[in-house]
């Protein structure tokens, strides 16, 4: 999503222009109605305009210039408000233009039956239906979501996660799922359709960025009853205003009554219109962040619960280690030299095509400088050797050339073999397995013809800097569980090097599911990241779960978040998304209303000026005149929510240093500074009023 | 000030902090249950009364039961006061033979009673008979304050509990409050008032023969009754002596232990504690000062102990005490300041040994200008009411703290109960916007506050607001509520909002120099004190029931901690914006404004 410099300016002017128009569609009094806070101050501009009207025909209750100011900084005030909105709506919708052009309709190749060779028909991509079988083609365009059943290919999914290197998807396993809209670039794919037209990946993606869909979340409601409330408080106070205004005229014996346009502009003032004009963009800007971070969440909901996380469950493999085991070091019993041990190693894992195979032939030849017998490209075995593989009956895999044996295997089955062959096992084998299966590895013993040589340590190897990101979480009050399939003692071994605060060996399906209840339980909100079909019933349970974008389709929707980077520790930036939206609302929140403190000194002096002149001991700024005073009241309270968009598009920054200090910061920002800027702004625009000889 | 002015207020609020804990953990143990020394007395009573009235004690209630209860209970209790009051003429106990109460002054009266308000448009002592002060009156001020007290406990209920949607059987709140807590508090300290003087007896009205013998003049009258007139037409005048006077008495002390106690403060005497009879001595003065504050500062420690964190309880007291010494120090000193006006008539209103100096219009000579400014912001941070000095006669600025304390909602100790479930409506709104900058969907207590607890905690704090500005408004542009104003000008103003604020705080003090025992104030007062009493307790007894509902949330490096300085900061910072957002326009036009053309010249 790097977009250049020049294009994005245009991008910038574009999406400006488009909001500027948009912010006067969205004065559909129907649209602003959901906004009670905004709606209120609608209906003002509207009375504000009537009553300069009426002033232009000389029947005014004030000068027909002041109604006018006011009436237009009220317009502005509800266009500003709509401004903030359309501009966080417009990055979504560039976002989904993007994604829907990659959304044409193609030409998909319906199968009868899932087979390469069969037969197939051309049909439109939306003619396919849930449960449908497709064949897809190298340079072919995916056409809608589905899981493979046949086939291995390398796809560019680019389209979808932005990221331009090509991904292999195959059959079974955990990266059988595709994205409609992804292009396979070689090889072929037999496909099952999972969604039918509209409903798909992409779709649901489109709907959420461009804000269609877009409901209010539950703390929205909340926060949306409370400035209700404050407004109909403040509805109140300047409704009694206007009798008290003119009691004091009738016993004061001196004066005019206060204005409807002074009470509407006092209103305006104080309802909090800086929070309830940038809410709603405080909402789709926290969506648009999601995505910006490749992250789609299926709901708002989802996006707020993530603020609220405890406790984090995370897949040790791939997350917290690198995939596979590595080997790691070569011990052999006594009497055996290493290089001997090496050499057997090595022979043992040449035909071993997986990582931990690998990664024995690797160390052998780095460590001992064998260059050994490597397997050619052909997949043939070299002259006279002969591959044992690894079978689940006899549990060990290795070779046999020139009558020579070499096996490798677990611990027991390899003891097992030695004595069966009458050999004595060496009294420092179970020693060495031992102290390697405390520390959290994998022993493998080597043997040549049924004696024992020496031990392979295959070790988890803890991802680079994964600890550091499990002490940033520990600071943001998030408890951080391991889950894997391994025995305690390894899992404990691996805990303690990755930093996690708890683990759950041996964990089956069911096993996560329980855990994660009684986390529930207890009152606190689980967030799980996963990837397979086997993660999908404790995703669904979680409060929050990731989804990685290699996953399979039960994963998928069992989730409420996708990351298309499928990065694990992702969730820390979802949890900090999630309670900076939060935050900027109550910081906001808080401004808003402390904001309300000068104002008050500001406009009660002006609009009793005439009955009480006393009064004026409260124009602490001493502001020019009463209209000046109003007007400066107005304007600043317009103002300010332009200059608050860029904040509440970005957020108010989350650092993990726990809540009292954050509350501190916030309240000290927000707050105080939300009584002292008004004071300051509010006297500034009244000196450039005064300087324009405008009042 | 002098020192000694000062060593009173602090030895008051030593005291007062001091008995919090010990009155608030018995209240907590009365509240869960739990036994106390006083089963032995009243245990076979408390049991025998639920038996009589086929009360289950051992089935609790949810929200919805339980404010219907409440609900039921007031209303009834509402009318038989009113029915006390008309009938009085034809019952016993009326040895001055008073009639029927006027039908609105009885509902007025009714609603004021119920509604732990006891505004009183009524002069007791030349109105009501003894069986009304006793049975409709005195009832009504112990089990108006029980009510209080057992919403209050709903909600606390409601904190602590989780996933049940109990909140406690009102019968018993009621009773175990009103038997374990108001009976025996106002037998000790009815004694204690005894023994300073108050009055406590059934006799008629004394009279005695004046020491100093007075006169005054009159117009002559002839034989039919017509004045007579002089050769210019001008009635002659005739000079009378007075040698005796009718001193009131009755059974005083009783009501006036549970009137402070109950945060009622209806008095037996038409000044109230102003009056010597009810308020003989500087001693009792503490006394009854004393229990104004009492059971709403201790039923702060009876939250945190119920709610199992005693830290959340004091940091709500806290932040009460901070309010209330602010604005008790801001009373304080515009009432010692006095009037220039005054100082300009050649009245030395500065204190000596011999003078108290400051304004002591309105103030008794026994009381002062510190002991009656601390009764004055006493009265009105607990919604109390009962007054030993005429706040009308207070500065400007003296006047308008007590008036705020009433606008900031009863909150500042408040009524008892009312005070804290209003207090906790605060709390919720703070640590909601709070909660919010912290990142996280805001909770309190382990309980998430959504949109319904909002959607109740407004209505807290916006009922208020409406009954008091909105009566006020109606009173302003009435010719009937003009009519009452006694005083031209601002402080006129002051008087018709000090009213309906008084009213919808359920404080019942008057700022007085306002005349209401008329149709208009006598109804639209009470409709004001029904609405902001009930409409304010249902709401926190939902709040209570939907925070039952919940799970409790265990407490992590990411949760708002609600017991720090910092938050009892916020806290007060929220009480007093929202007060004085909602109240400085109102403000403005009066008491600010008198005060600033009195200073101006």
């Amino acid at each position: 999503m790097n977009t250049p410099k020049r294009k994005k300016s245009v991008f910038q002017r574009e999406l400006y222009q488009r909001a500027v128009v948009d912010s006067f569609i969205k004065l559909n009094p129907r649209w602003m109605v959901r906004n009670p806070v905004m709606f209120v101050v609608e209906v003002g501009s509207v009375l504000t305009s009537g009553l300069w009207i009426q002033a232009l025909f000389g029947k005014g209750e004030a000068p027909a210039g002041f109604i006018g100011a006011v009436a237009i900084w009220l317009w502005f005030t509800v266009l500003f408000a709509n401004f903030s909105e359309a501009v966080a709506e417009g990055r979504g919708k560039a976002q989904a233009e993007a994604l829907r052009r990659t959304r044409q309709t193609t030409q998909a190749k319906k199968l009868k039956n899932p087979d390469h060779e069969s037969k197939y028909d051309l049909v439109a991509s939306t003619a396919l239906r849930k449960g449908d079988v497709y064949l897809v083609e190298a340079n072919d365009i995916i056409s809608v979501d589905g899981e493979i059943i046949q086939g291995i290919a390398s796809v560019d999914e680019s389209a979808v996660t932005g990221e331009s290197a090509p991904v292999i998807r195959e059959a079974g396993g955990d990266r059988s799922a595709v994205t409609g809209g992804t292009r396979l670039l070689s090889d072929w794919l037999i496909i099952r359709v999972t969604a039918d037209p509209g409903e798909g990946f992409l779709d649901r993606m489109i709907n959420l960025v461009e804000g269609a869909k877009r409901q209010k979340t539950p703390n929205e409601i909340a926060l949306n009853i409370l400035l209700a409330g404050f407004t109909i408080i403040f509805l109140i106070v300047c409704a009694t205003l206007l009798p008290y205004s003119l009691y004091s005229v009738q016993i004061a014996g001196k004066g005019v009554p206060i204005t409807i346009t002074v009470l509407i502009a006092l209103l305006v003032c104080l309802i909090p219109t800086t929070i309830g004009g940038l809410l709603s963009a405080i909402g789709i800007a926290g969506m648009d962040r999601m995505i910006q971070r490749n992250v789609i969440a299926m709901s708002g909901r989802a996006v707020e619960a993530a603020g609220d996380v405890d406790v984090l469950l995370l897949d040790k493999t791939g997350t917290i280690t690198l995939g596979n085991r590595q080997a790691v070091e070569l011990l052999p019993v006594a009497g055996i030299s290493a290089p001997d041990l090496a050499e057997a190693a090595q022979l043992a894992s040449l035909a071993d095509e997986t990582p931990e195979g690998r990664s024995i032939v690797v160390l052998a030849k780095e460590k001992y400088n064998l260059r050994g017998r490597t397997m050619g490209s052909s997949n043939e075995a070299p002259e006279g050797m002969h591959f044992i593989p690894f079978s689940a009956q006899t549990r060990m895999s290795g070779v046999d050339f020139d009558g020579t044996a070499i096996r490798k295997g677990a611990p027991d089955t390899m003891m097992a073999l030695v004595q069966s062959n009458g050999h004595p096992v060496p009294s420092d084998l179970q020693t060495t397995v031992d102290t390697i299966a405390r520390a959290g590895g994998t022993p493998l013993v080597v043997t040549k013809n049924n004696q024992a040589l020496g031990v392979i340590h295959l070790k988890d190897i803890v991802k680079g800097g994964i600890k550091e990101r499990f002490a940033h979480l520990r600071k943001m009050g998030i408890k951080t569980v391991m889950i894997t399939g391994d025995n305690p003692l390894t899992a404990a071994a691996i805990a303690a090097e990755a930093g996690v605060d708890d683990f759950l060996a041996q964990a089956t399906p069911e096993a996560k599911l329980k855990l994660i209840r009684e986390y529930q339980t207890g009152g606190r909100l689980v967030a799980m990241t996963g990837d397979g079909t086997n993660d999908a019933p404790a995703l669904a349970q979680a409060d929050v779960a990731v989804a990685m974008n290699t996953g399979t389709q039960p994963a998928r929707e069992a989730a409420n978040m996708v990351d298309l980077d499928s990065n694990p520790t992702k969730l820390i930036e979802v949890v900090e998304i999630g309670k900076q939206l939060l935050m900027t609302r109550g910081a906001l929140t808080t401004f808003s209303i402390a904001n309300d403190v000068s104002k008050y000194f500001a406009i009660i002096p002006a609009a009793f000026a005439t009955t009480y002149p006393i009064l004026n001991v409260l124009n602490i700024m001493k502001l020019t005149t009463p209209q000046s005073a109003i007007m400066s009241a107005v304007i600043f309270n317009a103002l300010i929510i332009i200059a608050l968009i860029p904040l509440a598009l970005r957020g108010v920054p989350y650092r993990p240093v726990g809540a009292a200090r954050l509350l501190r910061d916030n309240i000290l920002i927000y707050g105080v500074g939300g009584v002292i800027a008004p004071f300051i702004g509010i006297k500034l625009i009244d000196m450039l009023l005064a300087a324009l000889h405008l009042v | 000030m002098n020192i000694f002015s000062w060593i009173q207020l602090i030895f008051y609020m030593a005291v007062l902090i001091a008995l919090a804990k010990p009155l608030g953990s018995f209240m907590a143990r009365v509240y869960q249950g739990q036994k106390t020394f006083l089963d032995p007395v009243f245990g076979p009573v408390e049991r025998l009364l639920y038996r009589l009235a086929g009360v289950h004690a051992d089935q609790e209630m949810n929200w919805k039961v339980y404010a219907i209860a409440l609900m039921a209970f007031n209303v009834l209790g509402l009318l038989v006061v009113y029915a006390l009051q008309r009938l009085q003429g034809f019952l016993p106990l009326n040895p001055q033979g008073f009639g029927a109460v006027s039908p609105d002054s009885s509902w007025n009266t009714a609603v004021s009673f119920a509604t732990n308000t006891n505004w009183q448009g009524y002069g007791g002592e030349t109105t009501m008979s003894y069986l009304t002060q006793m049975t409709a009156l005195t009832v009504q001020n112990f089990v108006s304050a029980a009510t209080g007290m057992a919403a209050a406990v709903g909600l606390i209920r409601g904190l602590a509990r989780h996933t049940t949607d109990k909140i406690g059987n009102f019968w018993v709140d009621l009773t175990r409050t009103t038997l374990y807590i108001l009976l025996p508090l106002a037998f000790v300290l009815s004694l204690a008032l005894v023994s300073q003087g108050v009055v406590q007896t059934f006799s008629q009205y004394k009279t005695v023969s004046l020491l100093q013998p007075a006169s005054f003049q009159q117009p002559e009258t002839d034989a039919n009754g017509n004045t007579v007139k002089d050769a210019s037409g001008n009635p002659v005048m005739e000079t009378v002596p007075v040698t005796e006077q009718t001193l009131a008495v009755g059974p005083a002390a009783s009501q006036i232990a549970i009137k402070q106690l109950g945060t009622n403060g209806g008095g037996f005497f038409n000044v109230n504690s102003a009056h010597p009879f009810e308020n003989a001595t500087p001693f009792s003065n503490f006394l009854e000062v004393l229990a104004i504050l009492l059971i709403p500062a201790a039923l702060v420690y009876t939250f945190g102990k119920m709610v199992g964190d005693t830290r959340q309880g004091w940091a709500i007291l806290a932040a009460m005490t901070i309010i209330f010494v602010a604005l008790l120090a801001v009373t304080v000193w515009a009432e010692q300041t006095g009037n220039p006006a005054i100082a300009k008539l050649g009245v030395d209103i500065h204190q000596s040994n011999i003078n108290p100096g400051g304004n002591m219009e309105g103030k008794e000579v026994r009381f002062g200008v510190a002991n009656s400014a601390l009764w004055a912001t006493a009265t009105t941070a607990a919604s109390n009411g009962s007054v030993d000095s005429m706040h009308d006669s207070n500065m400007p600025l003296g006047g308008m703290i007590p008036l705020w304390l009433i606008h900031l909602g009863e909150i500042i100790y408040g009524g008892v109960g009312s005070g804290l479930y209003g207090m906790l409506a605060f709390v919720i709104v703070g640590v909601f916007v709070a909660g919010l900058m912290v990142g996280r969907t805001p909770e309190y207590l382990g309980k998430k506050i959504e949109s319904y607890e909002m959607k109740m905690a407004s209505l807290i704090l916006l009922i208020p607001m409406l009954t008091a500005l909105g009566g006020t408004a109606i009173g302003v542009l009435t010719p009937a509520g003009q009519a009452g104003v006694l005083n031209p000008g601002p402080h006129g103003y002051t008087e018709i909002l000090y009213a309906f604020s008084s009213a919808t705080g359920n404080n019942g003090s008057a700022f007085a120099g306002l005349s209401v025992n008329t149709p208009f104030y006598n109804t639209a007062l009470g409709i004001v004190m029904f609405f902001a009493r009930y409409w304010l307790a249902i709401p926190a007894l939902a709040i209570g029931g939907s925070l039952a509902r919940k799970k409790k949330i265990p407490a992590g490096a990411g949760t708002l901690p609600t017991h720090t300085p910092l938050f009892i900061g916020w806290l007060i910072a929220v009480v007093v914006i929202v007060g004085a957002l909602g109240f400085l326009p109102a403000l403005a036009l009066g008491p600010i404004v008198e005060h600033l053309m009195i200073f101006a010249h």
